[in-house]
């Protein structure tokens, strides 16, 4: 399966990185433009828990191009440049919460890696923990039965 | 010529698997043994057709026969003969021809090993023909690997440099043997269905058992194998992604998980016959509905699979069919083949029940994680990611609820366990979860609080099988087996467990001289040379490993091109030192020799795939002692079950 994993990506890379990254370009000029005009914001912050916030961050964001890598992971182009998005808001001194607001904001809930908890995603937080509800109650009729059974 | 040989060669396999599904299902009757012989011969004509196509596309890539549309599209002269070979398997409709090359071999397994065969094995043997039948169609028709191409082109396509690995030329056959083993179960589980008299069926989980076995085992090693690929490969360390191609192999494993525990009561007491039916239908079901996801292109978006709907479409129509009319039968006929078996709220039986509970309800997690975005875009449009912190938030607890209750199952009796007894031979293995966890306590520092639980889980279920193998000496090899796989839980425990909480990372820029420091070690980048490969070109970093001022070890990950193919690759170096794998990748060239270099320290990674080759070992014993015991089969004998 790892195979088909890879071709996907190598077509999803393929056909829909410049189409996306044409697309993000065209719908975030000020944000292609701030990049390339803000001071650089070096690849780690010499601040160790400055360090793993921001890395904690970075795991919790989706790359957009690729297949469900967070930016921390993947290699591509946007993922490096959200991630200095990320870590220059950083150094201004926004919190987490804003940072992902603004994210959100932009790409929408796509890029969370963790689903927001509203009304159409209810069905997905809850199944897990409805079917082992309902796995126990029919364990508990099935145990009760046959206990019945051997009486 | 060969291409059309290979396509020839295809019909007589499609032939004879509708020969043996009509066979097969018309031997499910009383006076049929003629009908019994030709479904087995059948099974192994089929296995030999197929195998024969599937060797002439074999040699069609090993001659690079550009003639040939999938070999143009897939190959190149330039690659080692190897990845000529895994290349057969590296694209669509190669994949597709191994899928059925390893339905036909498991056909082939039940014919040859259930010689002469009964009502039942003469039922599956028919619904294992349909299956091959739909699928060489869906082979004939949206996906022929031997079509043609003209003109021919001098020189192939290549195949994404990403498959050009040794991991990964094993995966694929080795997860489908899991994958498509599956339907051998299915197959006796609608054949029982099938033929609906209880006298003949109540053996059906003990007929199935050893098939589901070697499906089980092929999964779990291919399951670690792809993590272990993916981990080495990919560049950043991590072992699993919950990416919705890795989760459609995770949902088989479980529900197979859950089948051969649920079967072990169905064999021994008649308990949840039902049950287990349906268990066998629903890890092939899933199979199948991997294979959707994965074939279809739904994907990497709903719209790709709208934009050419064929392969997916015909996919989706064969699911419906074999599942719908499994569950269909299932619906018919279950109700009159459940036993009403006895047995005590504490018992094996209850303790199997819950095992059951908690592994489903784990596979729907999977489940919902990985179809809800692709429902909930195709329904409103609506975009959302379940990335890891969902699975950490539902799965996780839910398999760690269940590993809790792990060692308690193999101490209760059959009908009627006694939990006083069970939890006093469990006492040393608490005191090791208790060492454990104070050991990580006061060892590894910052404390947390995963790292305690996980380890004393590890003791907990390392303990207890300890002590179930030692206490039983010249046992049963089955309870042996058990211990032996519940162990290897613990063991892929502590390397996850390790690898997650304790990985220490550094990326750093580094010119030719220039030390960085991860973890405990100091690495001196050392610059980077020129490697021509095979078919790459590569950067290779010379990295040494120092101690004091010497150097105790040269690194050298690589970036490669492939030319044929246009990619970039990563190689990653890695120095396994006792359990801790110290893991280089080398990233962007910064100029004037300066190089992006990342490096990880992950603590007890080996035991994350260790584990794993553990609990396939314990399938293994579990599969030798069945094998061992036919002929002298003991009967299924409640009342001496304990």
């Amino acid at each position: 399966m790892k195979a088909v994993i890879a071709l996907l990506r190598m077509m999803l890379r393929a056909l829909a990185a410049p189409v996306l990254l044409a697309g993000f370009a065209l719908a975030a000029p000020s944000f292609v433009a701030g990049s390339a005009l803000a001071a650089p914001v070096a690849d780690s912050f010499s601040n160790p828990a400055t360090e793993a916030r921001a890395r904690n961050l970075q795991r919790q964001l989706r790359c957009l191009v690729c297949q469900g890598e967070s930016i921390d992971e993947s290699g591509s182009t946007l993922a490096a440049d959200l991630r200095h998005l990320v870590r220059r808001q950083i150094a201004q001194g926004k919190s987490d919460q804003q940072i992902e607001d603004y994210l959100v904001a932009r790409y929408g809930d796509f890029i969370l890696m963790k689903p927001p908890v509203q009304p159409d995603t209810w069905l997905l937080w809850l199944t897990p923990f409805a079917v082992l509800a309902a796995g126990g109650v029919v364990a508990w009729v099935t145990v009760k039965k046959a206990g019945a059974r051997g009486a | 010529m060969i291409g059309e040989l290979g396509q020839l060669v295809l019909c007589f396999a499609l032939a004879l698997s509708l020969v043996m599904a009509m066979a097969g299902l018309a031997g499910a009757r009383a006076d049929a043994a003629l009908a019994r012989r030709i479904a087995s011969g059948a099974a192994m004509g089929l296995l030999v057709f197929v195998a024969l196509a599937f060797g002439v596309l074999t040699y069609a890539f090993i001659v690079s026969d550009f003639s040939i549309a999938d070999v143009a599209h897939n190959s190149s002269t330039l690659k080692p003969l190897v990845y000529k070979i895994s290349g057969v398997w590296g694209n669509h409709e190669g994949s597709m021809l191994l899928w059925v090359l390893v339905l036909a071999v498991y056909a082939g397994l039940v014919a040859g090993l259930k010689r002469g065969g009964d009502r039942l094995t003469s039922g599956a043997l028919g619904i294992q023909g349909l299956l091959a039948a739909a699928f060489l169609l869906f082979i004939l028709f949206t996906s022929n690997p031997f079509l043609r191409i003209d003109p021919a082109p001098f020189e192939g396509a290549g195949l994404n440099p990403l498959l050009q690995d040794p991991g990964l030329a094993m995966h694929p056959p080795m997860l489908y043997a899991g994958y498509v083993g599956l339907s051998a179960a299915f197959s006796y589980a609608a054949a029982a269905l099938m033929v609906g008299d209880p006298l003949i069926t109540q053996n059906w989980a003990r007929a199935a058992r050893p098939f589901m076995l070697i499906a089980w085992i092929a999964l779990t090693c291919g399951i670690a194998l792809g993590s272990w690929w993916a981990y080495y490969e990919l560049g950043w360390g991590g072992f699993w992604f919950w990416d919705p191609v890795e989760n459609a192999s995770l949902m088989p494993w479980l529900i197979a998980t859950a089948f051969l525990h649920s079967a072990l009561a169905t064999e021994r007491t008649g308990a949840f016959r039902t049950w287990t039916l349906l268990l066998a239908i629903a890890g092939f079901s899933l199979s199948l509905i991997g294979t959707f996801l994965v074939r279809s292109g739904v994907l990497s978006s709903v719209h790709a699979f709208a934009s050419d709907p064929t392969r997916g479409f015909f996919i989706l129509v064969l699911i419906a069919l074999a599942i719908g009319g499994a569950l269909a039968l299932f619906a018919w006929r279950a109700p009159s083949l459940e036993s009403g078996a006895s047995f005590d709220p504490v018992s094996r039986e209850t303790a199997l029940l819950l095992n059951n509970v908690f592994l489903v309800a784990a596979c729907a997690c999977v489940f919902v994680g990985t179809l809800y975005p692709l429902v909930l875009d195709a329904l409103n449009g609506t975009k959302i990611s379940v990335g890891p912190p969902y699975f950490a938030l539902t799965f996780a607890p839910i398999f760690f609820a269940l590993l809790l209750l792990v060692p308690f199952g193999p101490r209760l009796g059959w009908k009627r366990g006694d939990l006083k007894a069970a939890w006093r031979t469990l006492y040393p293995a608490l005191g090791l979860a208790a060492v454990a966890a104070l050991a990580v306590l006061a060892i590894v520092s910052p404390r947390s609080v995963a790292a305690c639980g996980a380890f004393a889980m590890a003791g907990w279920l390392i303990g207890a099988s300890l002590i179930d193998m030692r206490g039983r000496k010249g046992a049963r090899a089955s309870a042996f087996a058990a211990a032996i796989a519940h162990a290897g839980l613990g063991v892929t425990l502590m390397g996850v467990a390790g690898t997650t909480l304790w990985r220490s990372e550094a990326l750093a820029v580094v010119g030719p001289g220039q030390t960085m420091t991860v973890g405990p070690y100091t690495l001196r980048f050392d610059g980077v040379t020129q490697v021509q490969g095979p078919n790459y070109t590569a950067d290779r970093a010379h990295v040494a490993l120092m101690d004091g001022g010497k150097v105790t070890a040269v690194l050298l990950p690589e970036h490669r091109f492939y030319p044929a193919e246009g990619q970039d690759m990563n190689d990653t170096a890695i120095r396994t030192t006792g359990l801790r794998d110290l893991y280089l990748a080398l990233g962007d060239d910064r100029g004037g020799g300066r190089f992006t270099l990342r490096a990880y320290v992950s603590p007890l990674a080996p035991l994350i795939w260790l584990g794993g080759l553990v609990m396939a070992l314990g399938g293994m014993l579990s599969l030798w002692g069945r094998l061992r015991l036919r002929g002298g089969e003991p009967a299924a004998d409640p009342a001496t079950a304990g």
